[in-house]
Order: structure tokens, then C-alpha cells, then sequence
């Protein structure tokens, strides 16, 4: 977070890192088959969520979709009540009630994931329009896939966003597929920043894995937001593992190994330590020392959610009405 | 003819159920000011059949968003804005405008409370219109409650008499939840005398509004006003029977149903939606479990046909319940004669006269 202090680059790097090893031990660990709901890694992706958000105060307010890990952890959200969620256990950042597609921290701004595509778009548009009223300074991002410009609620959100004026970011993490299917297929041959232009917002294009250009765009559609202007960033990147679950999908004809490796060496996480370390601001031992200490937590985390008791039928009665 | 509704302020001014909704909801929105208004055509010279009527000059335009045509975008706004502590108010100028937005309603407004295990709410009114004559057709006049009806999370009203609703419309405002509000067009112009100010009625379930021993018809939105009228011919003619106004189809409250058919023997339910997978088959369904061995007679749902709603006066003609087709069902479950129930069911039709069939019945246009 912005306000959070200390060097913003290392704060970047151990938060990228963090979600890295994370995601990893998901992966590792989910032929266990005790992790048992759907899970979307972001593997490869984390500079778009680590970011954006470090342009964010922790009031800022931040909605997901069905890939939320990377943003809940970059928001802020709790990874042991991640890790118990996901683990489908009662202390769970909502009990259990929605696994890894719902993760949420509304203490953290992490507002709700909703894994109906674009389906949480206009949720934020709607606490940005509250925000608004409320004129209390807060800015709301909306992270939406490419798949999310073919939805009709992405219009009319943005739409509705520069005709009121409203405070919020929206974030499309352009990794080239839905599901099996290649942006070339769903899309014709045109800037996806058109989309944004024809509502009249303004946007930047910036490279997805390099975290310091998604940082500076961000801290640029973030203010601009603040003071009344919606805002849109395309940030391109790739996801190493397939769309559900924790395996790589190369070898199985929908995309190609080469175009893989044309991408694992932009791995954001390996290109930002180079260029720390290449700059002083990481010593050499140091990256080694960030993952012991890091990888420690995660496995707190993962012991937590595996300790924690799932929750009883009977809860699951409670809250349907308020 | 009596009175439909009772009220608690014989002396107050008649309304009708349009202008009633309107007071109640300026009322609402007088008293907080988180309620904020949605609506295509928001501020219009129309007013969404008056239903807005002024609010903006007492309330502040501000709190009057006028929606872009975008129903799903718009209302998931709206549900964005609960969750940020407003209380908007959507109007639909027709039930069918919300399928575009079913998306946003059935996922997130009718289960962020749930999956947020209590985080979040959703204290956000949903207002949507039936229309009904004049030839509005398949798309103009269905009421869908049933759809609304099948999603836990939500609540789904349909008011009938003016006082009512304006304390109904009050307290779906004042509600934590979604609430579905589905107003009928032909209700909107029933009057009764509603009292002025701050009026609050519970979303708690159904009320009786005729009283009898001989059967029970459970009735929704316009068509209580129909099971009213027919009430009244039969207990004229001898053969009083209980009308409960559902009121609050989500949650059901059977209790009160389930102790007047333990009483009465008999079920009768009239939809104002279609009869296949309709409210009435969940009623009677929940019934017949709850008291079969109370039942005097096998129970009958009445409701829309198996077919969309045309819109020719010629192939509307039999479409709809009326007094007279909810009066004979109930009296041949009764076990009356056929002269009688031609007499109850002729008595009826003379006083509708040569009405048309697509203009509201003047007998639902007070005071009484």
C-alpha cells in the first residue's frame, strides 16, 4: 500500500513474491484434493495486481473476479483466512461460503470476486457512484479480463462511469485468453483501448509484467480517478497454467510451448529482482532470505487453513436474509 | 359493495395505490438519506405512472439518477451502491426490463449477503410494473413473481390496496435485503382513504381481508381485488369465504394459510401470473403436505394459461381470472348447486355491464 512507507520497490517485490510462493504451494499441494473448489492461479500475472494496488490506500476499494487470489493478497486481504477459504474451512474469509472464486476483505477494501465474467464491474461502478455522494476521497478498481470488453455490463458501467464522473480504475489484464480461446477469435483487429476511447475515458497501455510501468500508470488512472475522472489501463500479460487448476496446458493444442517460453522470460517476479539487484537496492543473499522468510509464512498459512475445522451444515443456513 | 380495505384512517384522504406508493417512498426517503432513486426517465413528465411524482423538488435532484438504458449495468450499480451504504430505489417501467438485469439480481444482489457470511447487505427496492390491458402483449404485461419468487436471498412483495402499500413500499426501503416490489398498472388505480404521513406496514406475510367459514382463497397483487369481489357476491348469496392477500410471497408465511384451510377445508389460489410453476403451486404444494388430512376438497390453483400473453382484445378474452370465474370455481368446490352458481356468477357479470375487457373494473375505483 502507498501509504505503508518504506521503499516502495522491495514492498513490490516481497508482495509479488508472496503471491508467487503461494500460488505454488497451491499447485503443489492440490493433488491432495483437500483444496477442494476451483482454482484460478495468476502465476505470471502478479505485477498487474501488485501494481495497481501499491497506488492504492488501504481504504481504496478493489472488486475481483474469478482469478482473485493475487488481488485479494496485493489489497491487503488476510492470507491465513485465504488459505482456510480455499480449504473450505470455517475460518475462512467468508466461512467457507465461497472458496477461491468469492475471496474477499471488505476490511481490507478487497470489496467481493464474482466469477461471472464482468460480473463485478458494475459493482464497482456502484460504490464508486456511493463514493461519490459520500465525496469521502475513495477510489474504487474494477480488474476485468479481455473477455470482459465483449460483455454488454462493461459498456454500460463505463458508460454510466464518464457520464456521472465517477472515482474508479478499470483494470483489464489482458492474458490473450478465455478459458481455451485466443483474443483473436472473440475480437476483431483493433486497440482494446478503443473500447475505453469510444466511452471517452481516458487509458494507458502498458506492459503487464513490468511492474514498474503498472505502477506508474497506475498512480497516474488512480488520481485522475480520485478527482473525478473513471480511468482504464490495459496491462498485457500471460497465465503460465492452465485457466482451472494448478497444471500447465502447453502440449494440449490450444496454445503452443514457444509462445510459453516467449513469455516465462518475461516472468515480472524474475525481470523486477534482476533489476533491483542490478541496481543496489537487493543485495545479492538477500532474494534467498525474502523467500525463506516469506515461504515460512505461507506455510503457517497453509497449516492454519489445514488445522481450522470445517464448518457445520447448520451454518449453512444462516444469512440468506440480513 | 364494501370496502376492500380496511383502514386505519377512515377520515383520511382517498388515494389511489400509484399516489400512495409515491407518498410512502418520499416518506422513506425524507427519513434517511441514503435512499436514493434510480430509474429510466427518473424525473420525467410522466413519472413512472406518477410514482415519482415531485420527489427530486422535495428530496433534492441529486438523489435522482437517471439510468442510462442499461438495466443489468444499472442495477448491478445499484447493487454497488448498497454494498457502499446507500438504499437506491429502482423503477422499472415494466416487469420485463429486469430479465435484462436477471444476472445481477439472481447472483448478486439476492446472495452477497450470504456468500459474505453477513459482511455485506443489500438494503436495495427493486419496483417493477405489471401492465395489463389496452393490448400490451407478450412482453408488456407479464408479472414473473414466481422467477424472483425461486431465488433465496431475495424478497419479493406485491401490494394490492393503497394503504398498504404505501407502508409496504416504506418498509421494503427500510428493508437489509433486496426487495422485489411488483406492482400491478390496474392495482396502481385502486383508492381507499390512506393516512397521511409516515406509514409502515411489516413484510410479514399474508392478511386476511374477508372473513369466512365455507373456503380459503389465496390471492396475489391485482387478483385479491377480483377474489374480493367475488367474496362479496358469495357471502351475499349466503357462502362467506376467507381472502387472504398474499402480500409477501418471499419469504412465504404459510401459517396464517395453513390455519384458515384447517378451518375452511378448502384451497383456491388465483396468480396473477401463470398457473404452471406458479406462487399457487407452491402454496398448495406446502398445504396439502401441512393439513391433507384437514382437506375437504381437492385444492385448485387459478392463474394465466399456458400461453403468452396476446395482445388482442379478441384472444385476451378468458385469459385472466375474474370475480366471476373465481367465484364459480369457489362455489362448485363448495358444493352449490348450478342455478345458484349461475345466479352468483350472473350477478357479477351484470354489474361489470358492457364493460371492455382490457380497461380496469370501476368497482376497484373508490371510495366505496
Amino acid at each position: 500500500m502507498a501509504d505503508a512507507g518504506n521503499d516502495y520497490r522491495l514492498r513490490c517485490l516481497k508482495q509479488m513474491l508472496r503471491i508467487r510462493l503461494v500460488e505454488e504451494t497451491i499447485a503443489e499441494r492440490y493433488a491432495e484434493q483437500e483444496m477442494r473448489c476451483p482454482v484460478h492461479l495468476s502465476i505470471g500475472q502478479e505485477a498487474s495486481a501488485v501494481g495497481v494496488c501499491d497506488a492504492l490506500m488501504s481504504d481504496d476499494r478493489l472488486f475481483s473476479s474469478h482469478r482473485s487470489h493475487a488481488h485479494y493478497l496485493a489489497k491487503g486481504g488476510n492470507l491465513k483466512a485465504m488459505m482456510a477459504e480455499i480449504y473450505g474451512k470455517r475460518d475462512g474469509c467468508i466461512g467457507g461460503r465461497g472458496g477461491s472464486m468469492h475471496l474477499m476483505d471488505p476490511d481490507a477494501g478487497m470489496m467481493a470476486s464474482i466469477p461471472i465474467v464482468a460480473s463485478s464491474i458494475p459493482l464497482a461502478t456502484g460504490t464508486a457512484l456511493s463514493d461519490k455522494f459520500d465525496n469521502n476521497g475513495k477510489v474504487t478498481v474494477s480488474f476485468l479480463g479481455d473477455a470482459c470488453l465483449e460483455e454488454g455490463v462493461f459498456h454500460e458501467s463505463a458508460n454510466f462511469a464518464k457520464l456521472r464522473g465517477l472515482p474508479i480504475v478499470y483494470v483489464c489484464e489482458n492474458n490473450l485468453y478465455s478459458v481455451y480461446t485466443n483474443l483473436a477469435d472473440r475480437q476483431p483487429d483493433r486497440p482494446l483501448t478503443d473500447i475505453p476511447a469510444a466511452h471517452g475515458i481516458e487509458h494507458r497501455h502498458v506492459d503487464g509484467n513490468d511492474l514498474e510501468a503498472v505502477r506508474e500508470a497506475a498512480l497516474w488512472a488512480v488520481e485522475t480517478a480520485r478527482s473525478g475522472n473513471p480511468t482504464f489501463l490495459q496491462l498485457n500479460t500471460y497465465r503460465w497454467r492452465e485457466h482451472c487448476g494448478p497444471n500447465y496446458d502447453n502440449h494440449i493444442g490450444y496454445r503452443t510451448e514457444e509462445e510459453f517460453q516467449a513469455w516465462r522470460v518475461q516472468d515480472p517476479l524474475e525481470r523486477y529482482r534482476k533489476m533491483l539487484e542490478e541496481s543496489g537496492t537487493l543485495g545479492a543473499a538477500s532474494f534467498a532470505g525474502l523467500e525463506k522468510d516469506i515461504q515460512a509464512e505461507v506455510s503457517s498459512a497453509f497449516a492454519f487453513a489445514i488445522d481450522s475445522p470445517l464448518p457445520e451444515p447448520t451454518e449453512a443456513l444462516a444469512h440468506v436474509y440480513a | 359493495m364494501s370496502m376492500p380495505e380496511t383502514t386505519s384512517a377512515p377520515d383520511a384522504p382517498v388515494i389511489n395505490m400509484g399516489t400512495a406508493i409515491r407518498d410512502g417512498l418520499l416518506e422513506a426517503a425524507r427519513r434517511d438519506p441514503s435512499v436514493i432513486f434510480f430509474g429510466e426517465g427518473v424525473e420525467d413528465p410522466a413519472a413512472l405512472f406518477g410514482t415519482l411524482k415531485d420527489i427530486g423538488k422535495h428530496i433534492g435532484h441529486d438523489r435522482m439518477i437517471e439510468m442510462p438504458i442499461a438495466e443489468n449495468g444499472l442495477i448491478g450499480i445499484a447493487i454497488g451502491a448498497a454494498m457502499a451504504g446507500k438504499r437506491p430505489v429502482v423503477s422499472l417501467q415494466r416487469v420485463e426490463f429486469a430479465l435484462l438485469a436477471l444476472e445481477q439480481i439472481l447472483n448478486n444482489a439476492a446472495k452477497t449477503h450470504y456468500v459474505s457470511n453477513g459482511r455485506h447487505n443489500v438494503p436495495l427496492v427493486l419496483r417493477m410494473i405489471v401492465g395489463r390491458g389496452w393490448g400490451q402483449g407478450p412482453e408488456h404485461s407479464q408479472s414473473m413473481e414466481a422467477i424472483f419468487a425461486h431465488v433465496p436471498g431475495l424478497k419479493v412483495i406485491m401490494p394490492a390496496f393503497a394503504e398498504d402499500a404505501k407502508g409496504m413500499i416504506a418498509a421494503a426501503v427500510e428493508d437489509a435485503n433486496p426487495v422485489v416490489v411488483i406492482e400491478h398498472r390496474w392495482s396502481h388505480y385502486t383508492t381507499s382513504p390512506v393516512a397521511e404521513g409516515y406509514v409502515h406496514r411489516p413484510l410479514d406475510g399474508p392478511r386476511t381481508v374477508r372473513e369466512g367459514d365455507g373456503l380459503t382463497i389465496v390471492a396475489t397483487s391485482y387478483m385479491t381485488l377480483e377474489a374480493v369481489r367475488a367474496a362479496d357476491k358469495l357471502a351475499e348469496a349466503g357462502h362467506p369465504v376467507e381472502v387472504l392477500d398474499l402480500r409477501v410471497i418471499r419469504p412465504l408465511n404459510l401459517d396464517p394459510i395453513v390455519e384458515s384451510v384447517a378451518r375452511t377445508g378448502r384451497l383456491l389460489t388465483v396468480d396473477t401470473g401463470f398457473r404452471m410453476f406458479g406462487i399457487g403451486a407452491e402454496i398448495v404444494s406446502e398445504v396439502t403436505s401441512r393439513c391433507f388430512d384437514l382437506l375437504d376438497a381437492a385444492p385448485v390453483r387459478l392463474g394465466l394459461p399456458d400461453h403468452p400473453t396476446p395482445s388482442s382484445r379478441g384472444l385476451v378474452k378468458g385469459f385472466y381470472p375474474d370475480a366471476a370465474r373465481i367465484a364459480r370455481t369457489a362455489a362448485e368446490m363448495m358444493g352449490l348447486g348450478d342455478a345458484e352458481i349461475n345466479a352468483i356468477e350472473q350477478d357479477i357479470l351484470t354489474d361489470r355491464k358492457d364493460l371492455p375487457l382490457d380497461v380496469p373494473d370501476p368497482f376497484f375505483k373508490g371510495p366505496f
